[in-house]
């Protein structure tokens, strides 16, 4: 079973979210870009940019496939990770760490409640499993 | 180290470059010749000549021939790509092609000194129309997937010209990718449609589906499962009934000719694939030709020019006030139509109805000799491909693209793999028809070998390829840190 | 009667039924409705013997009049440019030409090398980063210039200049429909772009501005002065150069294209009624992820060998379906291949000499021709090696009249354009001949008078 760290909140398209003070760091999760394989791109919004919870915000490639990425939480982009566009595979290596994606300014703090816990994630992917 | 002698080559043109050396001739100037310079402002010209390679001809000649040894081809190996319709690709084509009143023809001369031309497209298109059961057909589309993008436009202008307003088309998941990238750059919104576990269209689905913004719904008959869609002419029917196209993907038009025709199975539009059914060769990517066909009430929306026949004489016809408008520059890949045409002309109506009993028959015969060994996607019979799914291979690690590494190995190019999408695993075989049956023996054996080895040895699969000019290629590599151009290494 | 290209015998298909358990090919079919089944055979004419077929199609071929039977002077987007015997022969072998797109990299190296050495010349020649494996034409890869334009911008208006080929603005606006870009013209009067109207017309709403040069009339634009247009107006370039000039022309990207698209036909491919041709398509690398299209990179293979893949696949339909950059699957890589092998013949000077004697003919044509009564240059602006006259009598009925006796005398204008109803668009490659121009000369005075 893929990591899935107790102090992060996840959605069930395998995106986590991390409270940091006003701020939620943003990534996907170790069992995602194992699906994935080798992370090759990463796009990311703009700084300033304003994203919506279950909503699009920016994709993810490997050689053979593209997964967009959803936005756990509505709010601003605060800061982004732009190590990524040199050093895509950092998603791979440390995927809960420096693959970090976004940092959002949570527009709507109630959205925070709608996400999955540790637990609840990890029996999501047990049952995706079977 | 087991490689071919072709891997000691690897060169590239420009690393062959020795200044000075010319491979081409031109006549000396026989005008008065002035400078360039002098002829023309200096903004516009270049101030170097640009960094293109000097060699001999025998180099140019060496070299291409070098590199071409590096290549499977349909000619020197079996080319079993599911939805490819890789067959033997005529030699009379090919010298009919290089005509010089057709190759050395302008495409802007004027209509009187072309009729050859054009009473060769214009019975081309009036042949494939009678082989699709269409009204009529446009040659100008450059490839499959302009035939579906000129076809989806036609809907488009249809639906518009009765004052609808259809926003979405219906693919199901199982399609070919330019299906959705054709009608999302068309303008609609792409709904993909669940197909069933055995890949046929769920019909109870569909018909909840289909509401009155769905403008059409694009399939591929036989399906890319490689069967014929048994329900069909109710599906055909159920779309009309709702106001909706119907438009038939026709890439997999190798498995029904004489037997059966879009246009009597209900479609409104379908294109065909020249380089697929009517032999004009791949050309390691193209050029291809993408014929559309369209019944009737769609014939007002062809792209312009239609060529049309006057007494005995033929022209283009540009005063079509409803058409869709142009897709390429001129009239259509014409070498290509001329080696389609010279085709079906060499077939003849027996022959075609031939080209699909016998590469239905090889599909079969694939699948029966291998249906112990690899699960297959659906029961057949099957039409002119069958799928298989390596599950059971992949369960003891031996994936479609280890399969597909190792028949490289074996002799055999391979099987399409990973498509359809709705099939885990795939391998997707087509022999065609031009496949004799020791060719289909000796693939047969092979991927029975390979279904072994994985069993036994599935090293020597893991390590495939081996005998290729390289080894398995470091994709990742090449995504991460794109080299899209050569460059002198300082 | 058996096919040539059908192996299987009546035993042979007998023994495949036993294995299959089948009594005959009938009994395959039975997923197909009785009640669509085509109950006759197709009307088609029936088959024909190899040489009966020969001798019909060179039947066709001989109502043509070619540019082996007629000294051409046709150009409007497809010239009669010297192809090097070598390139037939080539793209004649079964490796190539018979090989598909090299998804199985291992077996496909010499496809993905020639097409790596391709997009490394039309980078070169265009004096761009990044070029692709090609598109269709020239045509459908400005289409795709202004469809990848309005992606990478999120504006959607292009503005062309009206000297863009009048055909490739049809196919673009094809293109664009969908999509919902509207096309606007900056106008041309004189031959050549008014860039100072089209600066007017260029602003926030522009994705793009397109210019051709040399112009479908055979003029030059100024390139530079377009794209500072352009770029004030956060818009970018798009440039439609033809490369096999771009031995002597300035690389577009050198004066600030960001996007250079073109007919490659004059690349050692045959003229053939138009198609197929080969559309370029080159780039700077900030947009590479938003091109259409195939692209090769190089590698390295399990051992560490230089080796080359299609590479960035996630753009493309077969991975990205409905949000794919383009359509495109099927290109035209055995064009592709002939231009590489065009350009490794010619070479670094051989290139440069075609455009030299190119311009030089065109030019002694030009004199040659307005002095004739009757006949002048009909734009002032400097050309390359084709150029409008102003014909005293009506263009279609001297091209009638001068393909009897064996030229091929221009392109009228009058369907392009109306105010031009009285042009003749005229072509002069290097293939041309002195003897041939003042042969055309003097047909031509007579035709006039």
């Amino acid at each position: 079973m893929a990591n899935v760290p107790k102090d992060l909140k996840y959605t069930r398209e395998h995106e986590w979210a991390k409270q940091e003070g006003d701020s939620v760091r943003v990534g996907i999760t170790a069992y995602a870009q194992e699906q994935l394989g080798d992370v090759v791109f990463v796009e990311l919004p703009k700084v300033g940019a304003k994203v919506t919870a279950t909503k699009n915000f920016g994709v993810v490639e490997s050689v053979k496939a593209v997964s967009d990425l959803f936005a756990p939480i509505s709010g601003e982009v605060v800061e982004i990770n732009g190590e990524l566009s040199q050093k895509p595979e950092t998603v791979n290596q440390d995927p809960y760490g420096r693959g970090w994606m976004i940092v959002v300014k949570p527009s709507n703090k109630g959205e925070w409640d709608q996400l999955l816990t540790a637990q609840q994630y990890e029996d999501f992917l047990a049952r995706a499993a079977h | 180290m087991a490689h071919s002698a072709a891997a000691a080559y690897d060169k590239l043109i420009f690393e062959l470059s020795s200044p000075g050396r010319v491979a081409w001739s031109l006549a000396d100037a026989d005008v008065p010749e002035a400078d360039a310079r002098t002829l023309l402002p200096a903004k516009h010209l270049r101030s170097e000549a640009p960094a293109l390679p000097e060699v001999s001809e025998f180099d140019v000649v060496r070299h291409y021939s070098r590199l071409s040894r590096m290549n499977y081809a349909v000619d020197t190996h079996f080319y079993p790509l599911g939805s490819c319709t890789m067959k033997y690709n005529p030699r009379i084509n090919e010298d009919m092609a290089r005509l010089a009143g057709f190759a050395r023809l302008h495409p802007l001369a004027a209509e009187a000194v072309a009729q050859g031309a054009l009473q060769l497209m214009h019975e081309l298109a009036r042949d494939l129309a009678e082989i699709a059961g269409m009204d009529a057909v446009s040659l100008q589309p450059a490839a499959g997937a302009q035939g579906e993008f000129a076809g989806v436009l036609m809907i488009r202008a249809y639906h518009r010209s009765r004052g609808e307003k259809r926003t979405k088309v219906l693919v199901p998941d199982s399609a070919h990718g330019t299906n959705p990238a054709s009608t999302a750059l068309a303008g609609y919104e792409v709904v993909e449609v669940k197909s069933l576990a055995n890949g046929e269209v769920d019909v109870d689905a569909l018909a909840r589906t289909l509401d009155t913004d769905v403008a059409a719904f694009m399939i591929t008959v036989p399906n890319t499962l490689g069967m014929f869609e048994p329900r069909i002419v109710e599906i055909t029917e159920l779309c009309h009934a709702r106001g909706v196209q119907v438009y038939m993907d026709g890439a997999n038009l190798n498995a029904i000719l004489g037997i059966t025709r879009p246009g009597d199975l209900g479609f409104d539009v379908c294109h065909f694939n020249l380089h697929k059914t009517f032999t004009t060769p791949h050309g390691g990517g193209g050029p291809g030709a993408g014929p559309v066909g369209v019944k009737a009430h769609l014939e007002p929306f062809l792209p312009v020019p239609v060529v049309t026949k006057a007494g005995d004489a033929y022209a283009l016809d540009w005063k079509r006030p409803k058409s869709i408008g142009k897709l390429q520059a001129f009239w259509g890949n014409f070498g290509m139509l001329v080696r389609a045409y010279t085709y079906i002309r060499t077939m003849g109506p027996d022959g075609l109805r031939a080209v699909s009993d016998n590469a239905i028959l090889n599909a079969n015969y694939i699948m029966k000799r291998l249906e112990k060994v690899y699960d297959i996607a659906v029961p057949g019979p099957c039409m002119h491909e069958c799928v298989l799914s390596a599950r059971r291979q992949k369960k003891l690690g031996v994936t479609a693209t280890d399969i597909a590494k190792r028949l490289l190995d074996l002799g055999f190019y391979a099987p399409s793999t990973y498509f359809p999408l709705i099939v885990e695993e795939a391998l997707m075989i087509e022999p065609t028809e031009t496949e004799a049956k020791e060719t289909l023996d000796q693939f047969c054996d092979a991927m029975i070998q390979i279904a072994r080895e994985t069993e036994t040895t599935a090293a020597v699969i893991h390590d495939a390829p081996l005998t290729t000019p390289v080894r398995r290629l470091d994709q990742t590599k090449a995504a991460r840190e794109p080299d899209l151009r050569w460059s002198r290494r300082p | 009667m058996a096919s040539r290209y059908i192996a299987n015998t009546a035993d042979e298909q007998k023994r495949m039924l036993g294995v299959i358990g089948a009594g005959s090919i009938e009994e395959l079919l039975v997923k197909i409705p009785a009640k669509v089944r085509l109950a006759r055979p197709l009307g088609l004419v029936p088959a024909m013997a190899e040489t009966d077929l020969i001798r019909h199609l060179k039947a066709l071929a001989g109502k043509n009049a070619d540019a082996d039977s007629h000294v051409c002077f046709m150009g409007a987007g497809s010239y009669d440019h010297y192809v090097p015997s070598p390139i037939n022969h080539l793209v004649s072998r079964g490796e190539f030409f018979t090989a598909y797109t090299p998804y199985q990299p291992e077996a496909s190296q010499g496809t993905l090398r020639t097409i790596y050495e391709y997009q490394t010349m039309i980078a070169e020649l265009t004096g761009m980063d990044v070029a692709n494996a090609s598109i269709y034409d020239g045509a459908s890869s400005l289409a795709e210039a202004a469809l990848m334009a309005h992606a990478v911008t999120a504006r959607n208006e292009i503005v062309l200049s009206r000297g863009v080929h009048p055909l490739y603005k049809r196919v673009t606006a094809t293109y664009c429909e969908g999509p919902g870009i509207r096309l606007r013209d900056a106008a041309g009067p004189d031959g050549v772009t008014d860039l100072e109207a089209a600066r007017k017309v260029v602003g926030a709403k522009t994705a793009a501005l397109v210019i051709q040069t040399p112009n479908f009339y055979g003029c030059l634009e100024d390139v530079a002065v377009a794209a500072e247009i352009a770029h004030g107006a956060g818009a970018l370039l798009v440039v439609v150069a033809d490369p096999v000039n771009l031995g002597v022309l300035e690389a577009p990207g050198k004066l600030g294209a960001d996007i250079v698209i073109g007919e490659g036909q004059g690349l050692g491919v045959p003229l053939s009624f138009g198609g197929p041709n080969l559309g370029v398509f080159a780039a700077k690398k900030e947009l590479v992820r938003r091109m259409p299209g195939r692209l090769v990179g190089a590698t390295v293979d399990s051992d560490g060998a230089r080796g080359f893949v299609l590479t960035l696949q996630t753009r493309e339909q077969h991975i990205r379906r409905a949000k794919a950059t383009s359509n495109i699957c099927t290109n035209v890589a055995l064009c592709a291949l002939m231009a590489t092998v065009y350009l490794a013949t010619l070479g670094r000077r051989g290139l440069v000499r075609v455009g030299e004697l190119s311009t030089a003919k065109a030019h002694y044509a030009a004199e040659r021709l307005t002095k004739i009564p009757g006949i002048s240059l009909r734009f002032a602006a400097p050309f390359f090696k084709e150029f409008a006259l102003k014909l005293a009598k009506p263009p279609e009925r001297v091209v009638t009249r001068l393909a009897k006796q064996g030229f091929l005398a221009g392109v009228p204008l009058k369907s392009f354009d109306r105010a031009l109803a009285d042009c003749l668009l005229v072509a002069v490659t290097e293939k041309r001949t002195k003897a041939e121009i003042d042969g055309f000369a003097a047909a031509l005075e007579k035709a006039v008078a």
